[in-house]
């Protein structure tokens, strides 16, 4: 293995540029994959529970996409999803662990989202399409290029909910509420789980009317991706 | 028994797992094209769910929680961590078992359903109803009933959304919100119809 770290080590920075890149706005893993959505959704009332949700996704896809690149050619293709999700499920068992001993009040808030790490389909999704056939070093940056792309997205989408919904950002007072002696009357549907839809809902409509290549993605493109997953 | 009934009602309609708790989100948009399919779908989720969720209570009951090897003399030992692995893994083997038992005693439903059933075993529903389950402390009889009640709401999501997409192939909407973008818009609109059976109590 080591002779393989050597070499990815002189892997040029030219390469992995796009690697990392790339899936930030240009092939996002959410709002042109569609990957990935469910916890997306669930955890950006708040920019906090948001920004904790990516740290974790971040580097579960990024340690998971280097470990499988490591032993891509000793797992057997007829039990590699298994593989996987073993790999998988005992990175985000040490990320909970984690997040329970250091902020367990927003563990406490995400519940059960830190667990569909497991399934959230940009993990897989990723170890199945990248580092299956990549040497650890780029699997390792194609994993957090897309993990950024994604926390992107959940910030985005926490942003505007957070401060039209509770006039915050980070639990501080941005817009002076009325019923603290300001200005601004929240909007409550915000904070409800439907406004979640529909701002993805207009962030995609906005990006594909700058990217025109983006419109159109013919929308089975994921079933193949699925299939091969499960 | 009213509790029971009570918990149903909540979990197909007020905690909707599509909807509410947005589970299961990339095979929800992914297959929701055609009503035949989203209802072949929605039925593995459905049997799936209510095979899973009771399975790992009992894991989780009599293996995995705190003291819960008591029967076997060992009070102490919490293994609670290991609720991930254990989950995905039951799931994994059920759905499993679950394609094998069916092609050889129903083949014709295994024809019907079999294409579903490997994507069954990274659908979010499913694990987040089973982590659901064990993170609100439910009875064996309440796990029972929830894996069923949620089954049965994300099959019903599914399908009304199936019919809506449907229809939608006939209108004019935006070249950059085609496709993706108004399906989420769509969604959002029945999470808000959805919405409405909060507060409802039994």
């Amino acid at each position: 293995m080591s002779d393989e770290a050597l070499e990815t080590e002189e892997f040029e920075f030219a390469k992995i540029k796009p690697v990392l890149v790339d899936p930030l706005i240009d092939n996002n893993p959410i709002i042109l994959q569609v990957l990935g959505i469910c916890s997306a959704l669930a955890v950006t009332s708040q920019m906090i529970t948001a920004l904790i949700m990516s740290i974790a996704l971040t580097s579960v896809v990024a340690g998971s996409n280097a470990a499988i690149a490591l032993v891509r050619n000793h797992t057997p293709a007829s039990i590699r999803i298994i593989v996987q999700m073993t790999i998988i499920a005992s990175l985000v068992i040490v990320v909970d662990q984690i997040l329970k001993a250091v902020a367990y009040d927003i563990s406490k808030q995400l519940s059960v989202f830190v667990g569909l790490i497991i399934t959230n389909c940009i993990v897989m999704g990723r170890a199945e399409a990248y580092a299956m056939q990549n040497p650890p070093l780029p699997s390792f940056f194609d994993g957090l290029g897309n993990g950024l792309g994604y926390s992107l997205i959940l910030m985005t989408v926490a942003v505007i909910r957070e401060l039209f919904g509770s006039g915050s950002l980070f639990g501080v007072e941005i817009l002076p509420l009325v019923k603290n002696g300001g200005w601004y009357e929240p909007n409550g549907l915000l904070l409800l789980p439907p406004s979640a839809f529909f701002i993805i809902g207009l962030l995609i409509w906005a990006v594909r009317t700058f990217k025109p290549k983006q419109r159109e993605v013919p929308e089975f493109k994921i079933l193949p991706a699925h299939g091969e997953v499960a | 028994m009213e509790a029971l009934i009570s918990l149903f009602v909540k979990s197909v309609f007020i905690e909707n797992l599509a909807l509410a708790f947005f589970l299961g989100m990339c095979t929800f948009l992914a297959v929701s094209k055609k009503i035949a399919t989203a209802i072949g779908l929605g039925i593995a989720v459905m049997v799936v769910q209510a095979l899973t969720v009771p399975a790992n209570h009992l894991i989780h009951a009599y293996l995995l929680k705190e003291g819960a090897l008591a029967w076997a003399g060992l009070p102490n030992v919490d293994l609670s961590f290991l609720t991930f692995l254990a989950a995905i893994g039951v799931i994994a083997a059920i759905v499993q078992i679950l394609e094998m038992v069916l092609d050889r005693f129903f083949p014709a439903l295994y024809y019907a359903l079999g294409i579903f059933l490997p994507l069954i075993t990274v659908n979010c529903a499913i694990l987040g109803g089973s982590l659901f389950m064990i993170e609100r402390d439910y009875s064996l009889a309440e796990s029972v009933v929830y894996g069923i009640g949620s089954g049965f709401g994300w099959a019903l999501a599914i399908t009304a959304m199936a019919a809506v997409r449907e229809k939608l192939k006939y209108s004019d909407v935006p070249a950059g919100l085609q496709g993706l973008g108004i399906t989420f818009i769509t969604a959002g609109l029945m999470s808000l119809g959805f919405m409405a059976f909060s507060g409802i109590q039994l």
